[in-house]
């Protein structure tokens, strides 16, 4: 083992890691707290104190992609008994399922959105970041000044004339509206970054390329696409995750055809008021993708939440 | 996509402007390929900026359309400017801003410090602190109502177990003075590994070298950390400010579900008071010279911080 002046001490690497892992222990616990809840009965969910050890029930994911309601112990006799297991958790607490509730489209939403705007801006995004990295674009910095701009605006101050067009384009409320709205938000992410990540493969091996005869578009798709692979990646999973996540236009714009879910997760409300289980499952749900995304883009996580500004 | 049209364009292209490499020239490529980016982005950023300023110059109700539209100069922008109201909510923007910044870059910063001791594992944990930023605000903010509640809320319950107070004693999103802090707490939850992130780039920038010569020089760790951390960490540092400022200064998502603005207006920052007066009350003419204010302010303060920042980096 070589000897540096600069490698930490054991003794400040432990002190050092105590402090972090505590630091991380504390910060997830909200997140641990939500994915526990969706798991307690209601009772056990607004427990004093808060109750860690519970036995664990999927009350909180029937309630939440069912519609209930109170049936008296006649109509439970009548109805006969319970045919699914999910079924059998609503009679526990007397009610009887009367349909499906609306997250599952609301969740399909989401998808659909996120998905849409995310291939939608990486083809637009990719495209203006090659010319941009390759090409004499006239006015460049200024154009690409301009595109990093748009990001600075508050959502609500552009959601009244956005709200305005859309109504007169007929696109209020979906899913085309929210797929362009959300695609034209993240094109400033996604041209920075793939900018970023298209400039650092080498030109030489278009040039060689365009030698062998390829055309400009040949050498496009043949040769520098499959080298920012990686790159396009771990852009697409960021304007993934930012339509994903967007609250603001999605409350203001959609109200019932292309709601997605962050707008509806905190409404959901049970027979007896807030049903907080039925709550953090939907949260549950729609939290713990992104939790995985997270992971897989740890070696790019930087470079996208900066703009590209940053490279390690 | 079909030749033909393309063909077509590129025979428009005048030539000696352009170096040609089979099929379309260079110019060409590059307009196609920017041109619906930069379509898309005035349709929908631009266009809409310009219709707001429009409007802002209006009575426009977008409830009451068939009203007479009236251009009433500058009287929107005279009457925000004397609202009491406004300059309360800008007041509370403020407070959320400077505290929420302040004590991210404190964190963040120790905790990019710590993780840059390199200790086993450091990867592992890094990347669970990173989890609370990726999440959807609305969702979250949502969540952590549930915790601050009174008596069962978990956030309350620690609290009092180590303060000794009853946990039914304090409701953190419904008493006055409490509930700007409420949102502090969950914003600083959420965004200090941002901070943390960007500073972790920046002390891993600074090159071993500089570290050994001090020590050469005898420089106490006290005076390393001093004259070479912070001041090559500051671009870093003063780059993860902006934006948090220009993110926060925004806020609106996890705000609006924690408090939806309240009690009173004690947490209605500026883009909860504008929501409110563009789809609340309708006041769609005096809404957009509200948002006008706010995208000046934002671009202005934005563009002279930016300056300051070239000056640190140019050091």
């Amino acid at each position: 083992m070589s000897f540096s002046v600069t490698e930490p001490t054991k003794g400040t690497k432990w002190f050092a890691g105590i402090l972090v892992v505590a630091y991380a222990v504390i910060t997830i616990i909200p997140l641990l707290w939500i994915i526990a809840t969706g798991f307690k009965s209601p009772s056990d969910s607004i427990a004093y104190p808060p109750v860690v050890v519970f036995e664990p029930t999927l009350e909180g994911y029937v309630n939440l992609f069912t519609d209930r309601t109170r049936a008296t112990p006649d109509m439970l006799e009548a109805a006969g008994p319970p045919e699914t297991w999910y079924e059998e958790i609503a009679r526990e607490r007397g009610t009887v399922i009367s349909g499906p509730s609306r997250y599952g489209e609301r969740f399909l939403n989401s998808v659909i959105i996120g998905f849409g705007s995310t291939a939608l801006c990486m083809i637009l995004g990719t495209a203006a970041a090659y010319a941009f990295s390759r090409f004499r674009v006239p006015l460049k910095d200024d154009l690409l000044f301009f595109i990093l701009s748009t990001r600075m605006m508050p959502p609500i101050a552009v959601a009244i004339p956005i709200f305005l067009m859309f109504r007169n384009l007929g696109l209020n409320d979906t899913h085309l509206g929210m797929i362009l709205l959300y695609t034209a938000v993240n094109l400033s992410l996604s041209v920075w970054l793939l900018k970023g990540f298209i400039d650092e493969i080498p030109m030489e091996y278009e040039e060689a390329a365009l030698i062998d005869g390829y055309t400009r578009f040949q050498a496009f798709y043949k040769v520098v696409l499959p080298q920012a692979a990686t790159g396009i990646a771990s852009t697409a999973i960021f304007c993934l995750i930012f339509a994903w996540n967007e609250y603001a236009f999605a409350v203001l714009l959609t109200s019932g055809e292309a709601q997605t879910a962050p707008p509806f997760i905190p409404n959901i409300i049970g027979v007896n008021g807030k049903d907080w289980p039925a709550v953090a499952a939907g949260a549950t749900i729609f939290l713990v993708p992104v939790m995985v995304f997270t992971v897989l883009l740890r070696k790019h996580l930087l470079r996208g939440i900066t703009f590209g500004a940053v490279r390690k | 996509m079909t030749a033909s049209p393309i063909q077509k364009m590129a025979q428009k292209t005048p030539d000696g402007m352009a170096r040609t490499i089979r099929g379309l020239s260079d110019r060409t490529i590059a307009w196609i390929f920017v041109a619906p980016t930069i379509f898309l982005l005035l349709a929908v950023n631009i266009f809409p900026l310009i219709w707001t300023i429009r409007l802002s110059f209006t009575n426009f109700r977008v409830n009451r359309p068939n009203n007479d539209v009236e251009w009433v100069g500058l009287r929107n922008y005279e009457r925000i400017l004397n609202d009491p109201d406004i300059w309360n909510t800008m007041q509370a923007t403020a407070h959320f801003l400077l505290w929420t910044i302040a004590l991210q870059v404190i964190i963040g910063f120790t905790l990019a410090y710590l993780i840059n001791k390199k200790f086993k594992g450091n990867d592992m944990w890094t990347t669970i602190i990173v989890f609370p930023m990726m999440l959807s605000p609305a969702v979250v903010g949502n969540f952590w109502t549930f915790l601050y509640q009174p008596q069962i809320g978990l956030f309350n319950y620690v609290i009092a177990f180590f303060t000794g107070a009853d946990p039914a004693s304090f409701s953190m999103i419904g008493d006055v003075h409490l509930a700007p802090w409420a949102i502090i707490i969950a914003d600083t939850w959420m965004w200090t590994p941002f901070v943390m992130l960007i500073c972790l780039a920046g002390l891993r920038s600074i090159p071993d070298s500089i570290y050994e010569a001090a020590e050469c020089d005898r420089a106490s760790k006290w005076r390393q950390f001093w004259t070479i951390t912070i001041p090559m960490a500051l671009p870093f540092l003063m780059l993860a400010v902006l934006f948090r400022g220009i993110e926060n200064f925004k806020m609106f998502d996890l705000v609006v579900q924690l408090t939806g603005g309240g009690p009173g207006n004690t947490t209605t920052l500026t883009s909860i008071d504008l929501k409110r007066e563009a789809f609340e009350k309708w006041r769609t003419g005096y809404s957009s010279a509200y948002a006008v204010i706010l995208f000046v302010t934002v671009f202005g303060l934005a563009s002279i911080y930016v300056k300051a920042l070239n000056k640190v980096k140019e050091r």
